[in-house]
């Protein structure tokens, strides 16, 4: 039943990526009867392959491809090759997210217009807002079964949880329970296993608990006989016609042999480092700084939320690694109000990681007893992760290395981001609040924990009303050329407070609506 | 001592060399004699010296004191091979250069660990401290035998998870 497409057909939607904008655009299309080639860089992975250890998980998923970086956050530092964690594999980084699926709030829609100029900062209002996109949460939520939404009970809280919760509302916080999370709850609701609290949430779900396209957008598009997934297939390059109009992919395929696939549409998933990188690889006489790049804006205003975490110690266990990784979130600070001394609200959290990776990102660089003196307390740690609103920055930005290769010979990208002033002031009022919440229950010290390695990667090809001011339309099809669309991360003009795989889910679907409805229509 | 003759000396044997001049006096003789510092480290291209070094630098860099010395040792036992026994024996040259500048024979010959750190603050920012450093943080952490030390217990879908076992028993709050 799986479709298999000649190369030199040119009727096929080519989407580059499988992730959470990729792979259910793929499926999304695939059910309204458009014929899709997916080509995904990674490997197929499933429940059955993941891995329960993090140094081993981290082998087997993470996109460890050349990469440099540079600009003043820790990250160039301690994690120079490594800019961000995300996972090369079909399905893209579902497998490895943590399941949080918040919607926007209205006012994050609006950014320019409701927080003003900020000096130094890109800001912008993206071209829709909540009510627009209120449908689209709605199939996105349903599609991927979050808690709390629909009727799918919250999750139950582990132990890392119910000390969060309790410090939470003991410093006053009211807007604290285990979160919307893409992660069954109970047997009843939804097609899934429910959650079995085994932990490594970040490893790959080995109960298939966790919403991945890897297990279900992209098996159920495949089932349509319209969708092809390549895999282990990196694209290289995008090609165009005189007309401007682009006509097929150069890919590398699993053997390391070029190849050219032709195309009606094509879409960039391929993550907000990839997109751009590949936009820009694509230069040519006619589009010399870059394909859909006459703004100027393509890889400019990467942003990847202000982050951080706060890890507590206590004088009793805590065994925070049990149970759901991600299943607790305060959102008492997530408005806009600034006189916190900064715009933007932010969310807090639970977060644990295994003593290996706790090893690695509790203090970067570290070493001697202030360090290992935290690591023995391991057991009796609590732990919580900040996720706040970063300021969109004209200098924050991937760009191609003049000297660094990937394994194809292709330009590796650079990824360049400092903090913003606003950026610095919300983590530091971040931290101040997560070791109030863990002091309130107990904590006998605190670790104000530096960001690792980006996870929420985004704004690479923003969207814009104003083709001089971002790479897309409301649609995510590029201002510059009518058949290319971006379909991932890349497109968020602003990045909110929130955990950003609803929004993509949610863009992915209104944007296959929308692809469908114009080649029916004969437009594109 | 030739080479040959050093390969498949004791942890006991080297301890008692190496460091004997300070090993009786600060960690006592049931350090070395403990049953489980019997263990044979073999050294087949750098020394027995270089390994009592980075032995001791893997203690004071990342020091646990209920982590046993074996744990430390599998941690630092690649670096004998033929192709890191130059970076090793230049590494650890820039090391006891910087214990002499600051009065001592060796960094093996310091006894309190106070003073070893000073020497490696010295040397912290240089690339054979990092390269040592930044293998100790896979190299030690993990291993999966020293994690129940740290009450960490790895893997658990092969025990169903924790939903019968625990992930909300949490009883102190």
């Amino acid at each position: 039943m799986v479709a298999k497409f000649d190369l030199n057909d040119d009727s096929v939607v080519v989407i580059i990526g499988t992730g959470a904008g990729g792979g259910v655009l793929a499926n999304e299309l695939a059910q309204k009867g458009v014929k899709v080639v997916a080509l995904e860089a990674g490997g197929r992975y499933l429940p059955e392959d993941y891995l329960n250890d993090e140094w081993a998980s981290f082998g087997q998923l993470a996109w460890t491809d050349t990469r440099t970086t540079s600009g003043d956050w820790r990250v160039a530092k301690d994690f120079s090759g490594l800019p961000a964690w995300i996972v090369k594999a079909v399905g893209g980084t579902t497998t490895h997210w943590a399941g949080a699926s918040l919607r926007f709030q209205d006012h994050e829609w609006k950014a320019l217009t409701n927080y003003g100029k900020v000096e130094g900062a890109n800001l912008l209002d993206w071209p829709i807002d909540g009510a627009e996109m209120a449908p689209w949460y709605d199939k996105a939520e349903e599609k991927l079964g979050v808690t709390r939404t629909g009727n799918r009970p919250g999750l139950p809280g582990n132990n890392n949880y119910k000390v969060f919760e309790k410090g939470a509302t003991a410093i006053g916080y009211t807007k604290v329970h285990t979160g919307r999370m893409a992660i069954q709850s109970s047997d009843e609701t939804g097609n899934r296993v429910a959650c079995q609290q085994t932990g490594f949430c970040f490893q790959g779900c080995k109960w298939g608990a966790k919403w991945s396209a890897a297990y279900t957008d992209i098996p159920e598009g495949e089932a349509t006989g319209n969708l092809e997934v390549r895999d282990r297939s990196h694209v290289a390059k995008i090609l165009h016609d005189a007309a401007g109009k682009v006509t097929a992919v150069e890919y590398y395929d699993k053997d390391g042999t070029l190849q050219t696939q032709k195309a009606r549409i094509i879409c960039v998933a391929g993550n907000t480092i990839e997109s751009p990188r590949l936009l820009l690889n694509s230069a040519s006489d006619m589009f010399p700084n870059g394909l859909a790049n006459s703004s100027d804006q393509v890889g400019r205003n990467y942003m990847r939320h202000v982050t951080g975490s706060v890890y507590g110690v206590f004088d009793k266990p805590v065994r925070m690694w049990r149970g759901t990784t991600m299943a607790g979130i305060m959102q008492d600070e997530a408005h806009h109000a600034p006189e916190r001394g900064f715009v933007g609200g932010y969310e807090l959290e639970t977060l644990s990681l295994g003593l290996p990776f706790m090893a690695a990102f509790l203090d970067p660089g570290a070493w001697g007893r202030e360090f290992t003196s935290g690591l023995d307390s391991y057991e009796n740690m609590a732990g919580l992760w900040i996720v706040g609103e970063d300021l969109p920055q004209e200098t924050n930005r991937v760009t191609l290395s003049a000297e660094a290769k990937d394994q194809f010979g292709l330009p590796a990208p650079n990824v360049n981001y400092s903090d913003h002033p606003n950026d610095v002031a919300m983590r530091n009022h971040a931290y101040e609040r997560g070791v109030a919440m863990y002091e309130a229950v107990g904590a006998t010290r605190a670790f104000p924990t530096p960001p690792y390695p980006s996870t929420h990667n985004l704004g690479t090809n923003r969207m814009s009303e104003d083709p001089k001011l971002g790479v897309v339309n409301k649609w995510g099809q590029t201002h510059d050329i009518a058949n290319l669309f971006i379909s991932d991360g890349s497109q968020f003009t602003t990045g909110a407070a929130e955990n950003p795989t609803l929004t993509i889910v949610a863009l992915a679907i209104r944007q296959a609506d929308h692809i469908a409805s114009e080649m029916a229509a004969g437009t594109i | 001592m030739k080479q040959d003759q050093l390969k498949g000396i004791t942890r006991r044997a080297l301890l008692s060399r190496s460091i004997a001049t300070w090993a009786l006096a600060v960690s006592g003789a049931g350090f070395i004699a403990a049953p489980d510092a019997a263990w044979a480290l073999e050294v087949a291209v750098i020394t027995p010296d270089q390994m009592a070094t980075l032995l001791q630098m893997a203690r004071d860099i990342y020091p646990h004191d209920k982590v046993a010395d074996q744990y430390y040792a599998v941690a630092v036992k690649g670096y004998d091979a033929e192709d890191s026994k130059d970076m090793i024996a230049a590494g650890i040259a820039e090391l006891d250069a910087a214990a002499v500048a600051q009065g001592h024979a060796s960094y093996l010959a310091i006894g309190w660990e106070k003073d070893r750190v000073k020497v490696l603050q010295a040397i912290e920012n240089g690339a054979f401290f990092q390269k040592i450093r930044g293998g100790l943080v896979t190299g030690l952490y993990n291993q999966k035998e020293i994690w129940p030390i740290f009450g960490y217990e790895g893997e658990s879908f092969s025990k169903g998870g924790y939903i019968d076992r625990g992930f909300d028993d949490i009883a102190w709050l």
